[in-house]
Formats: C-alpha cells, sequence, structure tokens
C-alpha cells in the first residue's frame, strides 16, 4: 500500500473554560494504517478525537483531510467526509435489530409510496457482516446481542456510511479476550481493504498486537509518535506518564490472618450454583472467569443488591443475614460496582456528597448533619487517595475517569469496610491511576481488609491476586494459588466447559 | 493534567471569583447568579419592577399583603413537591388532596368537633393519602404519575361523595382566625408558610433524610448500592407532600369560610410551575426550597399582574400554562447543555 497521508492535523488548539485540552497537537495518520493514540485521562485523546468526528470545534490549527484542507462542522459533516467515529458506550438503539441500527436515519426505500425498503436493509446489513467475516443475525435486536456483536454491529454502521477512517475509543473495554482477538482480525481484514484506524485504547498490549504507529499525548500535547515495533511498553509508559512506573502491580507481601468471610453453598436459581468460598484477613482474592460467568452476580448477592435462593454467609465466625446493600455495609462489606457512571456515583452531585454517602448516618445527630466533621473526612479522603480535583463542590461528573473511580473507593473506605469487593476497578483508566489503585489496595490488605477482586484484566488478576478462583456458569471451576497460577491455566479454567460443549 | 489559564493582570489587582474588580456592579450581578437561585431571583425582581410600573396598585400594602397570602397556600405544598421532584418523581394528587381533606375539616367542625381535633384529622388524612401514594410507587411500582393520578381521582371523587356537591358551612370564629386573621400586618397564612418553608429548607438541606433525596434523584441504583433506604425515603417524601397539602387545605376552607368539593382544583399545576421555575429540575437531583419560594412568589405575582391588568380569567389559564411551558422548557434546555 502506498504510503499516503490520509489525514493531517496541523497545530491543533482546543480550550474549555480554565483548561487548555489540546495546545498545538500535529499528527499525521497514514492511509490502512492502525494509528494508536495513548495517554492518560486528561491527555485530551479524546478531545482530538471529538474534533475529528465533528462533535467538537477547534480553536485554532488546521485539518487536511485526503490533501485537501476541511473544517469539519458537525458529526454529520465528518460522516458525509468518510470519517465515523465508534464510542465507547455504543450509539445503538438497544430495541432495534442489527440491521436497522445499521442504516439508521439512512434507510433505502420502496418504490411504494417511499416505505423503508426492510428486505433490503436486512440483505445489505448481512453483506457487510459477511465482509466483515462476522456471523450475526442481524434481525435480532441490539439488546439481544453480546457487547462484541454490538460492537461489530457499530463497525458495520460506519463501513455502510462508506468510511475509510475510523476511530475507535476504547473498543476493548468491554470484551473478553476472544472476543477481541475477532475484532483484531476484522480490523486487519479492513486494513487490507485501505480502511484507516485510529485505536485510542489503554489497554498497552494490546495496543502493541494491532497498531502500526504508536503516538503518545500527555497534557494536551504530542509527545511523540513512532513506529510500534521500535517501541517498547515501557517506552510508552515513560512517554505518557513522564517517569518510569517501576511495577505496574505493586503487590506487598501481607500476612495472611484467619477467615473472615465464609460462604457456604451460595445459590441464586438460574445465575449462581452452589458456591462456597472463604476470604482471610489481609487476603487478595481474584476472581478470574469469561464475560457472563457469574463473577458479578456473585458479588452482588454476597453484597445484597440481589436475593439469595439458598446458601449462608458468615462474617468473622457469625452467620449474617444480607438482604440488602444496607444488611451487607452493617456487616462491614463495600462494594465498588463495575460501572461507577451507573452504579457507584451521583454524576450531578458533588464530590463530597459522593464521597460521604455511605457513612452519612455517623456524621449526624438525630438526622442533621454535622457539616464540619463532614467536610474534615471529605478532605482527609481527598489527600488520602490523592484524588485530583477542584474541590469538595466539584462535580463528579467533571472528573476524569480514574479520579471518578477514587471517588467511589473514598466512599467505601470511609466506612472502614472489613472487606471490600472491588469489580472491575480499573476499567477505562489510564496508567497512572491503575496504579495508584493497586497500590492503594496492597495498603488496605496490609491493614488487614480482605479483598475480593473481578477483573477481565487477567494480567491484573495474575499481578494482584494471592490466590484466584475461577468462575463459569454460575460455579466455581478452577482455583489456584499466587504461585501456581499462570495466563494459560487460568484461560484455560474459565473456558474449559464451554470450550468442550462448543466441540460437541 | 492539563494545563489550568491563567489570568492575565490577576496578581496585580484585586478580584473576585470570576475574574470582576470588586465593588462594580458586574461583579455584584455575578456573585448573586453565583446562587442557584440567582438567576430566577434576578427574573423575580425584574417583573416586580416592570409591574410597579406598569400599574399603581402593585406596590401597595393591601395588594401585597393579597399576594403573598394567596401564594402562601401554593408555597406550602410547593415544600413537598419540591422534594417528590428532587427525586425524579410526581405527585398529581396535591389538588384533590386539598379539596378532600378540606371537606373532611369542614364536615367534623360542622358537626360539632372541636377545631383541634377537626385539623388534626385533616392532617392525619393528608398524610395518609399520601402515605398511599408512596406505597403505591415503593411497594407496587407504579409510576408516580400513574399512582397520584390514580389517587388525583379517588380523593376528588371522595370529596364529591362527603359533600354530594353542597358546600359546607359556616365554621366556627376561631377557626376562620387560620385563613383570614392577622398578627400584626401579616396575615397568619403567611407565618404558616413561612414555618413550614424553615421546616422544609432545614430537613431539606440538613438532615441525612434531605440528603439522600438528592442522591436519590440523581441515581437510584447508586443510592441503594450505597446503603440508602430507598424505599423509605421516597415514601416519606409523598408522605410529606400530603402532610402539607392538607395544612394548605386547613388555611384555604378557613380563608373562604366554607369547604366545597372542589376545592384545590388544578392547584397541581401551580405548585408543579412554582417548583420548576424555582430551579427544581423534572429530571431529580437538585432543587432548593428557597428556588421554590421564589417559583411560588413568581407565580403568585404572575397572577396578580393578570388581575391588576383587568386581563379576562379565561385567559389567565392560558397565560399560566405558558408560564408552566416556558418554565419546563428553560429546565431542558439546561439541563441539555450541562450533558454536553
Amino acid at each position: 500500500m502506498a504510503e499516503e497521508i490520509i489525514l493531517e492535523v496541523r497545530n491543533i488548539s482546543k480550550s474549555f473554560p480554565g483548561v487548555r485540552a489540546l495546545s498545538n497537537v500535529s499528527l499525521s495518520i497514514k492511509r490502512g494504517e492502525v494509528h494508536a493514540l495513548v495517554g492518560e485521562n486528561g491527555a485530551g485523546k479524546s478531545t482530538l478525537m471529538k474534533i475529528l468526528a465533528g462533535a467538537y470545534t477547534k480553536d485554532s490549527g488546521e485539518i487536511i483531510l485526503r490533501g485537501k484542507p476541511v473544517e469539519i462542522e458537525s458529526p454529520a459533516h465528518a460522516q458525509s467526509l468518510g470519517i465515523a467515529i465508534i464510542y465507547q458506550e455504543f450509539n445503538l438503539a438497544p430495541h432495534l435489530s442489527a440491521a436497522a441500527n445499521i442504516f439508521i436515519g439512512r434507510e433505502p426505500r420502496s418504490k411504494f409510496f417511499n416505505f423503508i425498503d426492510n428486505r433490503r436493509i436486512r440483505q445489505d446489513a448481512q453483506a457487510i457482516m459477511s465482509e466483515l467475516g462476522v456471523d450475526i443475525d442481524v434481525s435480532r435486536p441490539v439488546r439481544d446481542l453480546n457487547v462484541a456483536q454490538q460492537q461489530s454491529t457499530e463497525i458495520a454502521k460506519a463501513l455502510s456510511m462508506n468510511a475509510d477512517l475510523i476511530i475507535m475509543d476504547e473498543p476493548t473495554s468491554a470484551l473478553a479476550e476472544a472476543e477481541v482477538a475477532v475484532l483484531f482480525d476484522v480490523i486487519r481484514r479492513l486494513k487490507a481493504k485501505g480502511i484507516t484506524f485510529i485505536y485510542i485504547s489503554h489497554n498497552l498490549e494490546e495496543v502493541f498486537q494491532i497498531s502500526d504507529r504508536i503516538s503518545v499525548l500527555r497534557d494536551g500535547q504530542l509527545i511523540g509518535t513512532n513506529e510500534t515495533a521500535k517501541l517498547d511498553a515501557r517506552e510508552v509508559v515513560r512517554m505518557m506518564v513522564g517517569r518510569t512506573l517501576d511495577d505496574m502491580f505493586p503487590k506487598p507481601k501481607v500476612d495472611i490472618g484467619g477467615p473472615l468471610l465464609e460462604v457456604k453453598n451460595l445459590s441464586r436459581r438460574g445465575v449462581i450454583r452452589d458456591v462456597s468460598f472463604t476470604l482471610h484477613r489481609g487476603e487478595i482474592l481474584g476472581i478470574a472467569g469469561l464475560l457472563g460467568a457469574g463473577r458479578t452476580e456473585l458479588m452482588r448477592c454476597i453484597f445484597g443488591a440481589d436475593r439469595i435462593t439458598s446458601g449462608e454467609i458468615w462474617m468473622e465466625g457469625k452467620r449474617v443475614d444480607i438482604r440488602s446493600p444496607r444488611d451487607a455495609i452493617a456487616a462491614g462489606i463495600g462494594f465498588v460496582p463495575e460501572d461507577r457512571k451507573q452504579q457507584g456515583l451521583f454524576l450531578s452531585l458533588a464530590m463530597r456528597i459522593n464521597a460521604s454517602a455511605v457513612i452519612l448516618p455517623t456524621l449526624a445527630r438525630w438526622g442533621l448533619i454535622n457539616r464540619q466533621q463532614e467536610k474534615k473526612l471529605v478532605s482527609e479522603s481527598i489527600a488520602a487517595l490523592q484524588i485530583k480535583t477542584a474541590g469538595q463542590e466539584q462535580i463528579v461528573r467533571d472528573l476524569s475517569g480514574g479520579n471518578q473511580q477514587k471517588v467511589v473507593l473514598a466512599k467505601w473506605l470511609a466506612i472502614k469496610p472489613k472487606v471490600l469487593i472491588l469489580d472491575d476497578p480499573t476499567r477505562g483508566i489510564d496508567v497512572g491511576a491503575k496504579v495508584a489503585i493497586h497500590t492503594l489496595m496492597g495498603e488496605f490488605a496490609r491493614q488487614g481488609v480482605g479483598i475480593i477482586l473481578i477483573s477481565s484484566e487477567l494480567p491484573e488478576v495474575l499481578g494482584m491476586s494471592d490466590r484466584i478462583i475461577v468462575m463459569d456458569e454460575g460455579a466455581i471451576c478452577g482455583e489456584f494459588s499466587r504461585e501456581e497460577a499462570t495466563h494459560e491455566k487460568v484461560m484455560l479454567a474459565a473456558a474449559g466447559n464451554r470450550a468442550q460443549r462448543e466441540a460437541v | 493534567m492539563a494545563q489550568k489559564l491563567s489570568k492575565p493582570g490577576s496578581e496585580n489587582s484585586e478580584r473576585t471569583d470570576t475574574g470582576e474588580r470588586p465593588g462594580s456592579l458586574s461583579s455584584a450581578a455575578k456573585n448573586i447568579l453565583a446562587f442557584k437561585e440567582g438567576g430566577i431571583l434576578i427574573v423575580f425582581l425584574l417583573a416586580c419592577l416592570v409591574l410597579s410600573i406598569v400599574s399603581p396598585y402593585f406596590l401597595t400594602v393591601d395588594n401585597l399583603t393579597n399576594v403573598v397570602r394567596q401564594f402562601s397556600m401554593t408555597a406550602i405544598i410547593a415544600v413537598g413537591m419540591t422534594m417528590v421532584i428532587i427525586t425524579a418523581g410526581i405527585d398529581l394528587s396535591v389538588g384533590s388532596i386539598v379539596g378532600f381533606t378540606g371537606c373532611v375539616v369542614g364536615w367534623m367542625l360542622v358537626d360539632g368537633y372541636t377545631v383541634w381535633f377537626s385539623i388534626f384529622i385533616g392532617l392525619l388524612l393528608g398524610t395518609l393519602v399520601g402515605f398511599i401514594n408512596g406505597s403505591l410507587i415503593v411497594w407496587i411500582g407504579l409510576p408516580p404519575f400513574i399512582a397520584t393520578l390514580g389517587t388525583m381521582g379517588i380523593a376528588r371523587g371522595l370529596a364529591l361523595v362527603i359533600t354530594r356537591g353542597y358546600p359546607i358551612q359556616p365554621f366556627p370564629e376561631d377557626f376562620l382566625y387560620i385563613g383570614q386573621g392577622y398578627i400584626g400586618p401579616i396575615p397568619v397564612p403567611v407565618f404558616i408558610m413561612l414555618g413550614v418553608l424553615i421546616l422544609g429548607h432545614i430537613f431539606l438541606s440538613r438532615t441525612t433524610y434531605g440528603r439522600y433525596l438528592y442522591c436519590i434523584g440523581s441515581n437510584p441504583t447508586a443510592a441503594r448500592l450505597s446503603g440508602i433506604n430507598v424505599r423509605k425515603i421516597l415514601l416519606m417524601a409523598y408522605t410529606i407532600t400530603g402532610f402539607v397539602s392538607a395544612i394548605s387545605a386547613v388555611i384555604l376552607i378557613a380563608r373562604l369560610s366554607s369547604a366545597q368539593a372542589d376545592n384545590g382544583t388544578g392547584w397541581e399545576l401551580d405548585v408543579i410551575a412554582a417548583t420548576v421555575i424555582g430551579g427544581t429540575s423534572l429530571a431529580g437531583g437538585e432543587g432548593t426550597i428557597v428556588g421554590t419560594l421564589i417559583g411560588a412568589a413568581m407565580m403568585g405575582v404572575i397572577r396578580n399582574a393578570l388581575v391588576l391588568l383587568r386581563v379576562s380569567v379565561y385567559w389567565q389559564t392560558v397565560v399560566i400554562g405558558l408560564v408552566i411551558v416556558a418554565a419546563v422548557s428553560l429546565d431542558v434546555l439546561r439541563q441539555r447543555s450541562k450533558a454536553i
């Protein structure tokens, strides 16, 4: 493929009130390449991307697309220029079929009264899916498809708009390992046809697998661009963060104490089957498994968010009856949910309110909140977790992903839980914040807190856990100690049953 | 993280947080605007200014006393409505509760029960209807719109059943004092309103329950997962609304010296309008008692303007409807600009 530049941006700058998001960023993207854009949260990747997609307008600088200067005025304009963007949270109508979603807004019409030609929609959609090499029933409503299939639908949508520059924002954050492989296959296939990708991700492992070149942004500036083959992870992280990170997974050596939480024969009809395990003081217990294995569901049962149909939960040697999150909290269990925006935070409210939400009753006498005490407590939390914020009153929606997650942690730390359940705590968070959270986990473990860690990133589970439990289909199907666990063993255990069934 | 813009010259001269020189008019204005209610307060003051120019009767003691006494009943109910709307709910039954509890109190008074006992039963009933609203929403899971639409009809119907269409009267002098009396130059209803507002404000802004209302409105899922007893708090909000509606009912029938089944008809619109104008978003998660007070005052002034300007009664409903549409539209636009 000729080394043609499909897109060049020169000296792009963009500011928001009080914040300079991009300063004189210049980049060039070659046709047919997969160009990765990496950087910490707040580095400017999302801003640059949205400028290209027409969602924001640049303050200054030029965009040169296929050799001609353009002003991208709106998302529709960007689409007409052949630029498509696939956001982390998809833009799909859940109740409509995949085919309908692909052609939404541009439905082909039949000659009969200009009605929508559903047959053509289905046929054309099927054709695109075949081109992608993905096997989906395009007539099924999108909400029945899994995340990976929904993503394929978004890619198909982009293709149907004749986009030849596709921007993908954190495409793999919700995918299982096998599904990532399928996505990469699709990307390579499209690459061969001349489609260019801008790939934004925090997952450096994947970035190194799929990209041809990597550009690093930091604090709104381009730090450097280079061919992937000429870079290594340490170098990229150094460029992103401005310093070397010695250890992504700082797991301190902790003396593991006696049993803290015992789960005995826990079942929830249709979801969890006869699960038993013990968590010890100071222990980090990792739970691995494929998407849909029942890990989050199990934790929700333990936390009282969902009802148990049978089984017992014991804390510190005493049986506890947990029927609601309040009961779990009273027993000393905290839960950081996997979707911080939907389940963990009050986005429209101030940081102070978020951070004090669980501990509030102890800050109040006869219902009246002691403001002084609250402010003091929140200050201490901000300091302890090093949350970067403009103040306690800042609306949480305006914080970066990493800082938002820290607010959720602060909320739980305030009650000094005995057991802390973390469900995918570092998803969609930049490297610096990830390490900070891992360090905190180690700190809590050292203080005797029992930690349960669910993560879809196997390196994280392997790097942080003292013991790993593997789940599949709502039951435990394997257990490994830190010493004996390897990537392959855990993956095999997680996929074991499924592979056998599919082979039949 | 990205750099903050530095303000030129900020080291040399004193400026307020918004970059203005202190003491200037625009700095004062910006400070007021810094308060959430600042915007609506300015609009309200402007409206009063305009009206005082247009009509010589507006700024008279008589007129203003009337206006405040009028909107006090709306404001009292709006305290409850504010709490409900903060949770992203709604209560359409408040007008009917006013009618129903008013008729019950009236009936008991005429039947010879003491003033205190009659009022007590009325308040109890209002609270009970509110509790029923809350229960339908919390235990059965009915959408607030539907649940309160139902009680709206039921309560109004019961009022008709009690009165069979006839007005209930007369009431003892002692009772009438509540609606028609004065303490000094200020009507009694205004005192009751102030009492309810102050209690409402403390409840909403200083107690855990009030805090939880905002949390539930912002994200009910996160609220539950943070250990908040969402059911209990929602129940409380609707129950309180029923209670304050009954308070307004007592004031109303004392003022009119009679109780009729159609008392309070359409009041839910005024109350909701006052709440939304005051900055409480129908989407939930924000709103204050102070804002609601300004909203109620605004509605009162608008109604007063229509009367002073001799606008036909029929057009008045049109205007009020337009005001509601405008208020909610502004709310929607505000929410949209935040979502960027």
